[in-house]
């Protein structure tokens, strides 16, 4: 009865080497305010310099949404007073966005895309990080000047499922493009939640109310459900105009509910003006040619992995979803896996081992080159499925990479030699006249038998494959 | 006092000797034009405004807020002038945060015109003017927002000098106003400018605002012969004392007598400028000065909140004046207000710079009085619209971004200085000095 609409904006940190305005480094510092300037730190008579490399980033993510780059975009001053914000103004783009009108499409449970547009992607400077301790407070500057992207999106999600969905999306394709970190806990990748109910049918929007504060997917969809129970029961119970303002209100993890941040009356007012230390920033064709240089996205993967590779579209969207995971497979790829196997091997096996040793795909101790080799080695026979796992459990453990050598140290080689085999086969057989018999007469369930005990008396090296191949050979002829 | 050109033939010991005599005759003079008497590098002594940055220095824009301030870089143009053969010596006294025309807000206190000591020496750069009209500097530097180098180069007798917007990086400088701000030289007399004009010129990648165009050296190929146009505008003339009147009306004789040619020109009325200078300069003001909020430097008020450190720290720190201009750009930014204020001084701005173009296509200078009067007597402004309106002539050319050279043209019949300026397009410095040394030469005047 009554419709969800949510908008994002995501506060991107960008990885560029020093900060938006100065050259002070990005890495981590240390010692408190050591990564600081007469800029950064807001002395008299410092002034602000654009960071090109923040530029281009910011383009880049432009072009890979299908948006607008401007050419030319502009800066203006957001003034509030913070002990953070060394000059009490946030440099921002309010008036000219570097980028403007672009879209992304999600995944939804069923398969399908939805277009999700993108009003705006523009650059503005971070604010360095207040601390308290009993009854003083420290203000650390490393962070003051940072360069983050903020990304609004049009009101376009219905539902807290697309808000993730969306989410997701936007922080592999900043991670692909190699523009962040967007690492949700260190705050790499910050996102406010815009959220409004209307009844269904109706046109106009509802009060729009923004949650700010979220730092994980979960906590994104949980706010987002909370927020929807207290606007729909406000409207229910008939207090709607009384208790949904439009106002910025925080997530309460602890006690997982949205509370009021400060009152409509409080309502910031900051002032924004063109900044006049800043000509408005003009790209070059060559920066325009550098931002242009966009890697493979994730759809563009999908599309290639089911129609090149051959493999479902579910488990494409798996390996995609993570960047380090699509480039583990492809390296996979490389050194002769199969792709339907490797897929199998990646995302279960190695996965699945991974996740119990509390490790990523990025801190895997097994590297694609070896996982990749490993796979190889059971397409072509070398290895049973079983071998490979034994093999695999051995390399989470230890260092030694030299696949081959670690066959025929574990002795995991499988005998695909048809004689070995056959001989073998011939000593069951003699010694099982009885059920060659029966077998012959029509009891055909008996193969899985004779398999059984060949595999058995090779100690499980036989190429399964191979055995039933010369076991029907043999009882057939 | 030696000139800077004569000064620069000096040996370093006989320029340790002027030193060591600039500093004890300053003290002598009673004028308060020096806040202090720190000396960084090595050369000719060149006397500083308190608002640019010089390394090691207590910088403080004249102000009780940067009490206690180190700064630990250098402004640019301090950069430039030390790689001349030139240093910076002593710190000028100003009005707080370059906002005024009399030098009279200023923390340190009054700096008085060595023409009358009873007299402002106009303002904001007010003591720089003072210290080289009063011969205890040979050159000192200013910054120009509004006037505040040709306002007191005019009131003391001196010449004072205001670049082109972007000629001059503001790097090291603490902004008053961003897009009006430019440091210049104020100097015994038009060569000496153009010399000092030259050593802090040029392009700056630590100011974005800073032009990129070669530039030729001006004091080398000073011509005091060429023959100009120069252009006058009667109505606002008109609205000047009558001394300034007089010292008008003889300046352009001198100048046809050197072979000039005076052409007549229209502009609109000066009161536009002034509503729309003192809404942009403060709106930028109001966010230029957000950052002086006793976290970080400069002194700190007791509190035991932080809404109270920076209200106490602001309040204690802070002139009125200051404070009136940083409530006044706060206002015309605020919701509501920005469109019927700022954005309507930007439009404003642009038509102000268009009239300036359509008369320079016709002439290649303007000359027009620094201000409306001589040196007013200390104290005599109480009322701050009409100080703001004493602005009147000097305003146009920052919001226009133009260069512009007071120089002294005559006395009245009280031995106070009259100056005029000279205005020219925006980058050609060249024409506006050759015109300023022509004038120079063809008015005479003594000291």
């Amino acid at each position: 009865m009554f419709e969800t609409v949510i908008g994002l904006e995501v506060h991107v940190q960008l990885n560029t080497k020093t900060k938006l305005f100065c050259s002070c480094p990005t890495s981590f510092a240390e010692h408190q305010n050591k990564n600081t300037c007469p800029t950064c730190l807001a002395l008299p008579g410092a002034l602000p310099v654009v960071n090109r490399e923040a530029a281009v980033k910011a383009m880049r993510f432009g072009y890979a949404i299908n948006a607008n780059v401007n050419h030319v975009s502009t800066f203006d001053r957001k003034s509030y007073f913070y002990p953070d914000s060394p000059s009490a103004y946030q440099i921002t783009q309010l008036t000219k966005a570097i980028v403007q009108k672009g879209e992304l499409f999600i995944d939804l449970e069923d398969g399908s895309q939805k277009r999700i547009g993108m009003t705006q992607a523009h650059l503005e400077a971070d604010a360095g990080k207040n601390m308290h301790e009993g009854n003083h407070s420290k203000v650390d500057l490393n962070r003051a000047g940072t360069p983050l992207m903020e990304i609004v999106s049009e009101p376009d999600m219905r539902s807290s499922d697309e808000a993730v969905a969306y989410l997701k999306k936007l922080h592999s394709t900043v991670r692909y493009l190699d523009i962040s970190d967007a690492n949700m806990q260190e705050g790499s990748f910050r996102c406010d939640v815009n959220v409004s109910i209307r009844p269904k049918g109706q046109e106009a929007f509802g009060t729009r109310v923004e949650i700010k504060n979220i730092n994980s997917f979960k906590f994104v969809a949980a706010a987002i459900a909370y927020e929807v129970q207290r606007q729909t029961e406000a409207y229910e119970d008939g207090v709607y105009e009384q208790e949904v303002h439009q106002e910025t209100r925080l997530w309460n993890v602890a006690e997982g509910v949205t509370k009021s941040m400060r009152g409509k009356e409080e309502a910031a007012d900051y002032r924004y003006f063109p900044d006049p230390d800043l000509r408005p920033l003009v790209v070059t064709d060559e920066m325009i040619e550098e931002a242009k240089e966009i890697p493979e996205l994730p759809d563009a993967k999908v599309a290639r992995y089911v129609e090149e590779l051959g493999i479902k579209k579910a488990d494409a969207l798996v390996i995609t979803a993570l960047k380090e995971m699509a480039y583990y497979f492809e390296e996979m790829l490389k050194y002769g896996a199969v792709a339907k196997t490797a897929v199998t091997w990646l995302t279960s096996e190695l996965l699945g081992r991974l996740n119990k040793a509390g490790l990523s795909i990025e801190t895997s101790p097994v590297d694609a080159k070896a996982l990749g080799i490993l796979v190889s080695k059971i397409t072509d026979g070398t290895i049973s499925g079983k071998g490979a796992k034994e093999l695999l459990d051995h390399m989470m453990e230890h260092e030694d990479r030299d696949i081959d050598a670690l066959i025929d140290e574990l002795g995991l080689a499988q005998v695909s030699d048809d004689g070995a085999i056959l001989a073998i086969i011939d000593e069951i057989l003699a010694n099982n006249q009885d059920k060659v018999e029966q077998y012959k007469s029509g009891k055909e369930k008996l193969f899985g038998f004779f398999v059984g005990q060949t595999m058995k008396a090779s100690k499980g090296s036989a190429n399964p494959a191979k055995v039933n191949e010369l076991l029907k050979q043999r009882l057939n002829s | 006092m030696i000139t800077l050109k004569e000064a620069l033939t000096k040996s370093s010991e006989e320029l340790e000797e002027l030193k060591a005599e600039l500093e004890k005759k300053a003290k002598g003079s009673g004028l308060n034009a020096y806040v202090g008497f720190e000396s960084s590098g090595e050369g000719v002594p060149i006397l500083v405004k308190d608002n640019i940055q010089v390394k090691d220095w207590s910088v403080t824009s004249g102000s009780k807020i940067l009490q206690g301030y180190i700064a630990p870089y250098e402004a640019t143009a301090i950069k430039n002038l030390k790689s001349k053969g030139m240093m910076a010596f002593g710190r000028a006294n100003m009005d707080e945060f370059a906002m005024g025309s009399t030098t009279e807000s200023s923390f340190y206190g009054v700096t008085k015109n060595p023409h009358g000591t009873d007299r402002v020496p106009g303002g904001s750069s007010g003591g720089s003017a003072a210290a080289v009209a009063g011969g205890i500097a040979i050159a000192a530097l200013g910054s120009d927002t509004g006037g505040s180098i040709r306002q007191p180069a005019a009131y003391c007798g001196c010449v004072g000098m205001k670049p082109t917007y972007g000629r001059v990086s503001r790097f090291g400088l603490a902004a008053y106003a961003s897009s009006l701000d430019q440091i210049g030289p104020i100097t015994q007399n038009v060569e000496d400018a153009a010399i000092l004009y030259d050593a802090i010129k040029g392009h700056d990648d630590k100011d974005s605002t800073s032009a990129d165009f070669e530039i030729e050296d001006i004091a080398n190929n000073l011509n005091p012969d060429v023959k100009l146009t120069i252009a006058v505008i009667d109505d606002h003339i008109s609205q000047a004392d009558t001394d300034i009147q007089k010292a008008f009306a003889s300046t352009i004789k001198a100048l046809e007598k050197a072979g000039h040619t005076i052409v007549h020109k229209e502009m609109s009325n000066t009161k536009y400028d002034i509503a729309t200078y003192y809404i942009l300069a403060t709106a930028e003001a109001a966010t230029n000065l957000a950052r002086y909020d006793g976290v970080r430097y400069g002194t700190r008020a007791e509190s035991n909140t932080t809404e109270e450190l920076f209200f106490n720290t602001r309040s204690e720190g802070f002139g009125t004046e200051v404070k009136r201009r940083i409530l006044l750009g706060n206002f015309v930014l605020s919701s509501g207000y920005y469109d019927a204020y700022y954005v309507k001084a930007q439009k404003v701005r642009h038509l102000i710079r268009d009239e300036f173009n359509a008369i320079f296509a016709d002439a290649d200078l303007i000359l027009s009085p620094v201000a409306p009067s001589v040196a007013p007597k200390i104290g005599a402004n109480e009322d701050p619209l009409e100080m703001y309106k004493s602005d009147m002539y000097t305003l146009g050319v920052n919001l226009a971004g133009l260069p512009g050279i007071s120089l002294p043209v005559a006395k009245n019949d009280e031995g106070m200085p009259i100056g005029l300026q000279l205005i020219a397009k925006a980058f050609d410095e060249k024409t506006l000095f050759n015109g300023a040394a022509s004038m120079e030469k063809a008015v005479n005047y003594t000291k």
